[in-house]
């Protein structure tokens, strides 16, 4: 395989929005010198990537007139029942406005009120006509001539020396190249997990997912492999969304003022709570109670609502319209618009997310991780809950700036060659056996499904109704770690193959870390997401962040003290 | 969920295999577009906008309730024309302009 080498002052991997508009501030910044070399990575393309690849119809993190910063980090805590980074969050939310000023400068059309201003939903929503949020953000990038974008590269295993990051190895994914890419500071932009959980429609429509299937937590398992510091994994993210599509309810929730009702048409939404989780809490439990199916109904509405609500879907879920559109026709030519709009609901299964929930990296005030150089942007990053667009991108904002002063202060030094030049000949002859293998028994396919079976069984998914216990855990663990030594045996035919081996042991790795932190909190903090049998109540001595660092092959918790919001944190190690 | 390419209608412009997130698509042996891995697709609609033939339509799976409806997108300067194909083959339009994109 041939080899290539890439020397960049700043190395971002992942080119969704965090990475991507990482990207543009970095190319941006006024630094001392000549402009920095600037290499954004991304797996697939940077213009449809990432969770926005079919777009987003609002901005779901904003402070509206009269509000303060401060007033997000409370409701973020309150939603995530405390267990929030307060100075990560006020830091975040104190940017947001000033990053929808900067997609509208792109050009994305947000939406006026009669007197000129933003229009709201609610006090902390923006509204969008978001359907080309990626490609408008992908041209932003690409006027930036400091920028040079590596897209299907595959990034797999971080450089590192003395705990200090000094670039990351990959492999194309239509090409068989070996990208070396070396930098004194690298930012992880790669999001969340999706895909370690049986989905709501396994089978053919097993993609069928509310998180990008191809967000498979890259980033996350090699900064744990890589030995980094991890942060409330154990708090998964459910969401509630339409059956079917899986799009999300929000707009009809928020905007439509639908309802949550059961089959008796009794609204249950307030008898469980209106959190995030307590939403899917409620209607898991209506389930279990025998008064399901559960809705979201709007009340009765002229048909102008109806194709309304249809065109919002489009901007993100295009798949819901064609579902609405589907249901009113039901076979005639003719389509005839409900009297009163809605879908019906369900929980998903559970995914690893720092941009709905607090999952992810554990990073200082200025987002670098516990790697020496390597910062963390978006929803790979934890303790920053509800974040969404604008905060993912706020955060690279914060990133960025660091991550440059890192680099001048930090160059990498030239002694150092051959130390990573070792690492790299590693890499190259892992992925080489796979590709080498005359034959193998199981294919990455199987023990993906397998993963998903034990996870949901035994780790709390769907079927086990997000319930688990002590035992169940155990044997989930005994299970991923035969998964894991199956997948050594793997064999790939082409590039693609060879990531889609990647991305299993991904996975693989990052719910060996997930199951550690869900053993770990011996309480129920967020009944939605997950219940922990033996211990099914929230506890005050549990307001506390579960951290995980991987040492000689064990997953080792340790649990740290809340950080309020006017609190700088660094890591003393 | 998945898509259906028209071949005849494609051109083998490849655009739709150069931005699919997954990688699920490529050009087959004749130089037409083909989906090698349907069951993987997230029916994102990024190739169904990125195709300027028209060539490729979304549609919903059985197991989800789909009925063979088919979507596809035409745009026109900022207005897009989403068409629904519906099983009888009667079509279906709603547009979306920045005029009226954001009610919701």
């Amino acid at each position: 395989m041939r080899i290539r080498h890439i020397d960049a002052d700043l190395l971002i991997i992942g080119g969704g929005a965090a990475g991507c508009y990482a990207a543009i501030r970095a190319a941006r910044a006024a630094v001392p010198g000549p402009a920095p070399r600037i290499a954004l990575v991304e797996k697939a393309h940077i213009e449809r990537s990432g969770c926005l690849a079919a777009g987003v119809n609002a901005i779901n993190a904003y402070i509206g007139e009269g509000r303060r910063p401060e007033d997000y980090v409370d409701y973020a805590s309150r939603d995530a029942a405390g267990i929030v980074r307060g100075d990560l969050l006020l830091s975040m939310a104190r940017r947001l406005n000033g990053t929808v000023r900067a997609l509208e400068e792109m050009g994305l059309l947000v939406l006026k009120d009669g007197a000129g201003g933003y229009a709201a939903r609610g006090w902390r929503n923006v509204r969008i006509r978001g359907e080309n949020i990626k490609p408008l953000l992908a041209a932003a990038v690409s006027a930036e001539s400091s920028v040079a974008v590596f897209n299907r590269v595959n990034v797999t295993a971080y450089l590192t020396e003395d705990n200090r990051i000094r670039g990351a190895v990959g492999f194309g994914v239509t090409e068989a190249v070996c990208y070396v890419f070396s930098a004194p500071a690298v930012i992880c932009a790669t999001g969340g997990a999706a895909g370690l959980y049986r989905p709501n429609s396994p089978g053919f429509a097993g993609h069928a997912l509310w998180y990008s299937p191809f967000n498979t937590g890259a980033g996350l398992a090699m900064g744990i492999l890589a030995g980094a510091e991890m942060t409330t994994l154990e708090m998964r993210f459910v969401a509630l969304r339409c059956k079917g599509s899986i799009a999300p309810t929000g707009t009809l929730a928020q905007d439509a003022g639908a309802e949550q009702l059961n089959r008796l048409g009794e609204a249950y939404g307030e008898r469980y709570g209106l959190s995030t989780a307590e939403r899917v809490y409620g209607t898991r439990r209506e389930n279990a109670a025998g008064r399901g199916p559960c809705f979201l109904r709007a009340a009765r509405a002229g048909s102008g609502q109806w194709e309304a609500l249809c065109r919002s879907y489009l901007n993100m879920s295009p798949v819901q319209t064609l579902q609405w559109v589907e249901e009113a026709s039901a076979f005639s030519g003719n389509v005839t618009p409900p009297p009163a709009p809605g879908a019906e609901i369900e929980g998903t299964e559970p995914y690893v997310n720092g941009g709905h929930c607090a999952g992810g990296y554990w990073v200082d005030s200025d987002r670098q991780t516990t790697l020496n150089g390597l910062f963390a942007a978006g929803d790979v990053a934890g303790g920053c809950p509800q974040k969404y667009v604008s905060g993912a991108m706020a955060e690279a904002e914060i990133a960025v700036f660091a991550a440059l002063d890192y680099a001048r202060r930090c160059p990498l030094s030239p002694a150092s060659v051959k130390a990573r030049d070792s690492s790299v000949r590693e890499a190259l002859a892992e992925a080489e056996r796979f590709l080498r293998r005359p034959a193998a028994l199981f294919t990455a396919d199987q023990l993906e499904e397998a993963m998903q079976q034990s996870m949901d069984s035994y780790a709390g998914g769907i079927g086990a109704q997000y319930r688990y216990n002590g035992a169940q855990l155990a044997r989930a663990g005994d299970r991923i770690g035969q998964l894991l030594r199956l997948s050594e045996a793997l064999r790939a035919t082409d590039m693609r193959e060879l990531m889609r081996i990647y991305e299993l042991r991904e996975r693989l790795i990052l719910c060996r870390s997930l199951l550690a932190h869900l053993e770990a909190r011996r309480e129920s903090r967020w009944p939605g997401f997950g219940e922990y049998a033996e211990y099914p109540e929230a506890e005050d001595r549990w307001l506390l962040y579960v951290n995980s660092r991987l040492r000689a092959g064990e997953v080792r918790i340790l649990f740290r003290d809340l950080v309020g919001k006017d609190e700088r944190y660094e890591h003393t190690h | 969920m998945s898509i259906r390419i028209d071949a005849g209608a494609c051109t083998g412009c490849g655009r739709c295999a150069e931005i699919c997130p997954g990688a699920l698509l490529r050009l087959d042996e004749a130089g037409r577009a083909e989906c090698r891995y349907p069951g993987d697709c997230w029916s994102c609609a990024a190739c169904v906008k990125a195709c300027g033939r028209g060539a490729i339509a979304l549609y919903r799976a059985p197991e989800l309730g789909g009925l063979g409806a088919t979507l596809r997108v035409k745009k026109r300067g900022e207005a897009l024309a989403w068409e629904f194909t519906l099983p009888g083959g009667a079509v279906y339009v709603i547009n979306s302009q920045p005029g009226n994109a954001g009610e919701y």
